[in-house]
């Protein structure tokens, strides 16, 4: 019995390591704030979402099993939300079972676990109640595969077989155990087996074996006699064990997979509530680079700020490199981590933040971003900038993406754009899509001058009140940035001033 | 313990010496162990077989050519696959039958101990047979090995042993078909014959299988199962022995009647080849680290001795062990050389390629493998070493007076025949009084036309005479701070190496005079 509510045919990986590149994306992306919306200050939450949208799904169809639970889930939001609480309160109760079963006997594991079992059998019940209530009310093939499964597996002859065995294992009739001889005479394989029916006459006129009693007072005796149940109980304490351990990994895993989307609740009703539009993307398989998007936002600055921001209209089908150059602050970076984000959401199934939503899938998605504070003393800013670009050209592959943030600036522009330009000719022609934001000219403007077919100019315009818009439009890199502007308005001071000084 | 001679046992005897084995009575290591590190190969090869003593044959060098060849031969049938896991296989058999007759020693309950034995028994006819066998089908070459194969196969052959085999086996299957149940309620504890009842362990299996997840932990208590039992084990055993009689009777027969199984041959060889397998194991992974080793041409006349890509051995197994490269080392000595004279650089490997030259030389004499691509060696009578003291002596004087002393006991002890290691010898005293002594040393071990290694900081001993060959440990040209560990047939020249820090760092005498003119 398995939820299968991420995949439709395996579990939702919660041991798997992260990408090495998870860190750099959480970082990079802010993620950060996005999963602590996606939390809504259930720490689970945050684990699960940090998970789902950092293993990103590949495969187009497990996509859209998700997006199909997903609208379910957005229909019936308070059954959902009821799931994971009953899973939650399942795991819960199990805390009120002492036992620490590493070092125990086995006696004693056995008997913890048939309790645990106990318990779960009840947790079981309650799930068939609300299987039977709402079962109806869902129609994606995940979860009416759930359902239905839930109401043939658990039924009342079930329930019965289960609870009789656990009596069973309490040996109010005594224990039987059978062995062999092995080693030195010693028994071995200890089974643990089931009496026959005898009534109390016939096991006392048994005369088919012998039989001694151990002394009142013979501690020692006790003790070995303990120890001889404990050979005797070892093997079904373990399967019993371990048959509380699936159950609990079912409760598990349930609370992990349908967690998914009580956190995708969670932020769905944070941005419907600032206005902001969402969408269910349409992902295309890895092959053509496909990006094509509506009004298309950054997530994080949205919920950072709380207030509506504005969206992008980007067409870059067919385009493997986006450059994009223009303004400082003019919406450069936020359109990098908007694309990024929506790149996540949309391979983990989400809804992205935008109008409307059409991406290829990606092997990967990796940031490359100019660091501030990184730079050890041993290794200076280019070398440590050189040493991330190495880390991920060591895992990046065909149809992967790669956003870079003013890469390689930490030295003169000549040097950058001639390192920059190697390195993103060589991804372009592996298949790597690159999102390059830069204020290096000499960079933008020679592949600007190649006249790639597969190439995307952006520019981040200023107001012509001085005001930003955060607006990027289709246009050639300028020669010049908008730093003075910048500069002037935080210092108050003009750039000749500046050189002066 | 020890049967008769068989009658057409062959006049095999030993696989380590060509006649005469070696007793176990201990020997004493020899003086030179600890300067050679061969006290380290000796630990690191018998390690984890302290129980067969080797230690003592490594203590016994050959001086016989034709005993050399003897092991030499059996090692080469013991490195081909099929021999050695033959060996190998025997061994650990071996091994398991001694533990099982120590836990017969042990233990109290007279119907464990009898089992115990048995398995001894079983253990020691499937073995031994297995051994026979196998030994049987495969090519084996040597002396020793062809020895022992028509040894075994009549001793596995004859009537005492196939009847031990066929007894112990009937033993052994009734007592496997025994199973019994145990009833527990309260302290009431009843022993019947297991009579069919379902396995709860595979009921709670099936009952919750639909929830199966992998992988499983498993809870199975690793409850201790001490070689002995608690009185309620005994007591169940006495019934379950009261239940099945014929099958104890028979235990308890067989055990009396073969107190004596074991064949001396057959058991010394056990021991005996720990010595090559030991020694096999030991090199193995330096071997494929990629380090040759060669089974040396050996003489006791010539001393005309050559080898090529050697090195020490006990620090390739450290090397080795911490993943860092081995640097091999070529020697030779012909016609009337007799001395090789190392100098250079500190910490370039002399004293590695010191110790090298004797361990070869050393291990030549036992008949294993030595270091080295190509080897061919000097069988010594003796081999002395003199390398520099730990041990603290408050003057300078005290300290030269007791290397002389050394000194002089080994030159009055050492013949043409010897083996003569001198390391840094007069190493903490006046260039004058290292070049006057050294020089006197020197002429008496030319006059001795023994075989030595000197290493020393005196570059004019190399130049006494024909029959000393001037060698040097080397340096990287281009940064001479790095040193290769290389010691090359090279005329000594101290300055050389000094001109070439110099000129890294700018103070040739042309590179000063540019930097000043300035």
């Amino acid at each position: 019995m398995k939820a299968f509510l991420m995949h439709a045919a395996s579990d939702f990986d919660t041991e798997a390591e992260l990408p090495p590149n998870a860190e750099a994306l959480i970082a990079d992306l802010e993620l950060d704030t996005l999963l602590t919306t996606m939390a809504s200050g259930d720490r689970f939450l945050f684990e699960i979402a940090t998970r789902a949208l950092l293993m990103s799904l590949s495969d187009p169809d497990t996509i859209a099993y998700r997006q199909q639970i997903l609208t379910d889930c957005l229909a019936h939001p308070d059954v959902v939300r009821e799931l994971y609480g009953l899973a939650g309160e399942a795991l819960k109760a199990q805390r009120s079972v002492w036992g620490s079963l590493l070092r125990d006997a086995p006696r004693t594991i056995l008997s913890t676990s048939v309790a645990k079992m106990e318990l779960y059998v009840g947790s079981l019940r309650r799930l068939r109640e609300m299987t039977d209530e709402h079962a109806g009310k869902f129609s994606s093939p995940g979860l009416v595969r759930f359902f239905a499964m839930l109401s043939e597996e658990l039924d009342e002859d079930y329930f019965g077989v289960v609870e009789e065995h656990l009596k069973a294992l309490k040996f109010q009739g005594g224990m039987l155990i059978s062995a062999q001889l092995a080693a030195g005479n010693k028994g071995k394989r200890y089974r643990l087996r089931r009496a026959r029916e005898q009534g109390l006459l016939g096991r006392m006129f048994d005369r088919s074996g012998y039989s001694f009693t151990i002394p009142e007072r013979d501690h020692n005796g006790y003790k070995a006699l303990g120890e001889l149940e404990d050979r005797g109980v070892n093997l079904v304490a373990n399967a019993l064990t371990q048959a509380v351990d699936h159950v609990h990994s079912f409760f598990t895993m349930l609370q992990c997979e349908i967690g998914f989307y009580v956190a995708c609740l969670n932020l769905r009703a944070r941005l419907d509530e600032q206005g902001e539009p969402t969408a269910l993307p349409v992902p295309v398989a890895a092959g053509a680079p496909v990006l094509c998007a509506r009004g298309l936002y950054d997530v994080c600055l949205a919920l950072t700020t709380g207030d509506r921001v504005v969206g992008n209209d980007v067409d870059a089908d067919g385009k493997l490199l986006v450059m994009v150059t223009g303004a400082n602050q003019g919406g450069k970076s936020t359109f990098l981590r908007s694309v990024g984000l929506a790149q996540l959401m949309t391979q983990c199934g989400m809804f992205v933040g935008a109008e409307s939503l059409r991406a290829n899938v990606c092997a990967g998605v990796f940031t490359h971003y100019k660091r501030e504070e990184d730079a050890t003393m041993e290794s200076g800013k280019l070398d440590e900038e050189l040493a991330r670009m190495s880390d991920i050209a060591d895992h990046v592959t065909t149809n992967s993406m790669l956003l870079c943030n003013e890469s390689f600036a930490a030295t003169n522009e000549r040097e950058g754009s001639q390192i920059a330009r190697q390195v993103v000719t060589a991804l372009l022609e592996r298949g790597i899509k690159v999102l390059f934001v830069t204020h290096m000219f000499d960079l933008a403007d020679g592949f600007h001058q190649r006249k790639l077919d597969g190439a995307l100019f952006l520019r981040a315009e200023r107001g012509t009140d001085g005001a930003r818009p955060f607006k990027l439009s289709e246009a050639p890199p300028l020669p010049t940035s908008y730093g003075e502007d910048s500069y002037r308005k935080i210092f108050g001071a003009s750039v000749e001033t500046a050189r002066a000084n | 313990m020890i049967t008769d001679r068989h009658a057409n046992a062959t006049s095999f005897d030993s696989i380590l010496f060509v006649e005469g084995a070696l007793g176990t009575e201990a020997v004493d290591e020899p003086e030179f162990f600890g300067d050679l590190n061969l006290d380290q190969i000796v630990t690191a090869v018998t390690a984890g077989r302290e129980e067969y003593g080797l230690a003592s044959i490594f203590y016994r060098p050959l001086h016989d050519v034709e005993a050399v060849h003897y092991r030499h031969h059996a090692l080469r049938d013991l490195e081909r696959e099929p021999v050695l896991e033959a060996v190998l296989g025997f061994a650990e058999g071996m091994r398991q039958m001694r533990k099982h007759l120590g836990l017969q020693g042990k233990l109290y309950h007279v119907l464990q101990q009898q089992r115990w034995f048995l398995e001894a028994l079983v253990t020691y006819c499937r073995t031994v047979a297995v051994f026979a066998g196998r030994l049987a089908d495969v090519d084996v070459r040597s002396r020793g090995f062809v020895g022992l194969r028509e040894y075994l196969t009549a001793y596995v052959a004859s009537e005492a042993f196939t009847s031990l085999v066929a007894e112990t086996q009937g033993v052994v299957d009734a007592l496997g078909s025994v199973s019994y149940s145990v009833h527990m309620k309260g302290n009431r504890v009843r022993v019947s014959r297991y009579d069919g009842e379902p396995d709860m362990s595979e009921q709670v299996d099936r009952i919750f299988a639909k929830f199966k997840q992998s992988p499983v932990t498993d809870y199975r208590v690793n409850l201790p199962d001490w070689a002995n039992m608690n009185n309620v084990e005994g007591r169940i055993l006495d019934l379950v022995a009261k239940l099945h009689p014929d099958t104890f009777a028979a235990l308890e027969q067989c055990c009396a009647r073969n107190q004596g199984y074991l064949d001396q041959t057959v058991g010394r060889f056990d021991r005996e080849v720990q010595f090559y397998l030991a020694y096999l194991e030991y090199i193995a992974p330096l071997k494929a680290d990629g380090l040759a080793f060669s089974y040396p041409r050996v003489s006791s006349r010539s001393k005309d001795v050559r080898v090529t890509e050697t090195f020490d051995l006990a620090l390739a197994t450290k090397l080795s062990g911490a993943k860092a490269p081995v640097v091999t080392n070529d020697f030779h000595l012909t016609e009337r050389e007799r001395v090789l004279v190392v100098s250079g650089p500190n910490n370039g490997g002399k004293t590695t390629f010191a110790r090298a030259f004797g361990q070869v030389h050393y291990l030549a004499s036992l008949g294993v493998p030595v270091a080295g691509e190509e080897a061919r060696l000097f069988l010594a009578d003796r081999i002395f070493t003199h390398f520099e003291r730990e041990e603290e002596i408050e003057t300078l004087r005290g300290k030269f007076e007791d290397e002389l002393f050394r000194i002089h006991e080994i030159l009055e002890h050492a013949t043409g025949d010897s083996v003569l290691i001198m390391n840094e010898s007069f190493g903490s005293t006046t260039l004058r009084d290292a070049l006057v002594v050294g020089t006197e040393v020197m002429r008496r071990i030319i006059d001795l036309d023994g075989l030595c290694v000197f290493v020393t900081f005196v570059d004019e001993l190399s130049r006494l005479g024909p029959t000393t060959v001037s060698m040097m440990s080397t340096v990287v040209p281009d940064d001479p701070a790095v040193r290769t560990y290389k010691v090359m047939r090279k005329r000594a020249d101290g300055l050389a190496y000094a001109a070439a820090i110099a000129e890294k760092y700018g103070l040739t005498y042309e590179a000063l005079r540019e930097r000043i003119a300035r």
